[in-house]
């Protein structure tokens, strides 16, 4: 089961940051080409980025945000970066299946000529705008290469014309209309960053709301974040004993060729089998299983 | 090959950083590599290595270079190089 519970946003023209964002234990690290960099300082990220994906080994997967292709340095950002194999490439502000199409295109065509292994080269995308989030299920699907959407937060917040809230309520349908694509889509789905890292409550409250909500994880722009969401995202030793016992009790029931499938009094039936075997794949995931049930 | 025609710099003097300033000099007067680091006597060849190594790749045979060290890897050394270079330089026949 691939985990992308922690998605850390490195800006890309800080050498120490880039340098050391692989200690932290992100499941993606995401060397950003975009709004963290100035724009007289788009090619000197462009080649730290480079530079240090090609002499740094990074043990986490390794993401990197490219400028809209609509912007004068989207091209040149693919360019560079795909001669290194970034493990994803993100695109911000998608809106439509036009836009990962033609850098599915484009990925294709470096694949090709620097030998990599066809489809090797993922992508997500980030919807930022209400048609962003309208078109959110071609956007999922329009490539195989596709293996995340995410929300950005402060942008789909400006182009729906409100502001933040604690209980996020002004996020409430476009996260919504993004899991619902996400899962049409078989991908992963995964939730905005928390800017205020000193506001530890809010950020456990948050984080807690999006797993609920199905969220496949959470960006991140702060280490300090990284082990609080992952915390919060592994299953707890009572969610792992009753998915054993559901699961126990199912193939018990297929060895007893029972149709009729009970734990405790409580009727077993296949969506409480799948719900039982996703927590123990993610137990599994993050090595919290040992000795369990494999799956 | 590329020849630098006009002043330039990247990176900066923040920690792990190196700055980097090239200045055209005529064709007869090469290369000079004017270094600064807190870690000169240890690791001041090695950076002079690098400098000298991606101006080698590019072609360029003459400038000079300021280099104000920070503790910058060698990848960062190489990237900022590499993004000095192409805010001095056009290509040239050669």
């Amino acid at each position: 089961m691939k985990l992308r519970r922690t998605m850390m946003f490195v800006p890309g023209n800080n050498p120490g940051m880039l340098i050391n964002a692989g200690i932290y234990g992100a499941d993606t690290i995401i060397f950003d080409l975009e709004d963290s960099v100035a724009l007289s300082e788009k090619d000197a990220a462009r080649h730290l980025v480079y530079n240090a994906m090609k002499f740094i080994h990074y043990s986490c997967e390794v993401a990197v945000r490219i400028n809209h292709i609509s912007t004068p340095f989207g091209y040149k950002d693919l360019e560079t970066i795909l001669a290194v194999k970034p493990d994803l490439i993100r695109l911000p502000k998608a809106e439509t299946a036009v836009d990962i199409e033609e850098i599915d295109e484009l990925i294709t065509a470096a694949e090709i000529k620097h030998g990599f292994l066809p489809g090797s080269i993922n992508m997500m995308a980030a919807i930022e705008t209400a048609k962003g989030i309208r078109n959110a299920y071609d956007i999922a699907a329009a490539s195989p290469r596709m293996v995340a959407i995410a929300i950005g937060g402060e942008d789909y917040l400006a182009d729906l014309q409100t502001s933040r809230t604690k209980d996020g309520k002004e996020f409430f349908a476009g996260r919504g209309q993004l899991i619902l694509a996400a899962r049409e889509a078989g991908i992963h789905a995964i939730d905005t960053v928390f800017g205020d890292v000193n506001n530890e409550e809010d950020f456990i409250a948050e984080t807690t709301r999006i797993k609920e909500m199905g969220f496949d994880g959470k960006s991140v722009v702060n280490p300090r974040q990284i082990n609080i969401v992952h915390e919060i995202y592994t299953p707890t030793e009572k969610e792992i004993d009753h998915a054993q016992r559901v699961i126990s009790a199912y193939e018990e029931s297929l060895t007893r060729k029972s149709g009729v499938v009970s734990l405790n009094g409580k009727m077993i039936d296949i969506p409480v089998v799948k719900r039982a075997q996703r927590t123990l794949a993610y137990a599994n995931a993050v090595g919290k299983n040992e000795g369990g049930t494999t799956l | 090959m590329l020849q630098i025609i006009q002043p330039s710099q990247a990176g900066t003097v923040e920690s792990n950083d190196i700055l980097i300033i090239l200045t055209p000099v005529s064709a007869d007067k090469g290369i000079h590599v004017e270094l600064t680091s807190p870690v000169l006597k240890k690791y001041g060849r090695q950076i002079k290595n690098v400098i000298q190594e991606v101006l080698r790749e590019q072609g360029i045979d003459a400038v000079h270079v300021a280099a104000n060290d920070r503790g910058a890897l060698d990848c960062t050394i190489r990237a900022r190089m590499m993004t000095a270079i192409d805010r001095a330089a056009e290509e040239v026949l050669g």
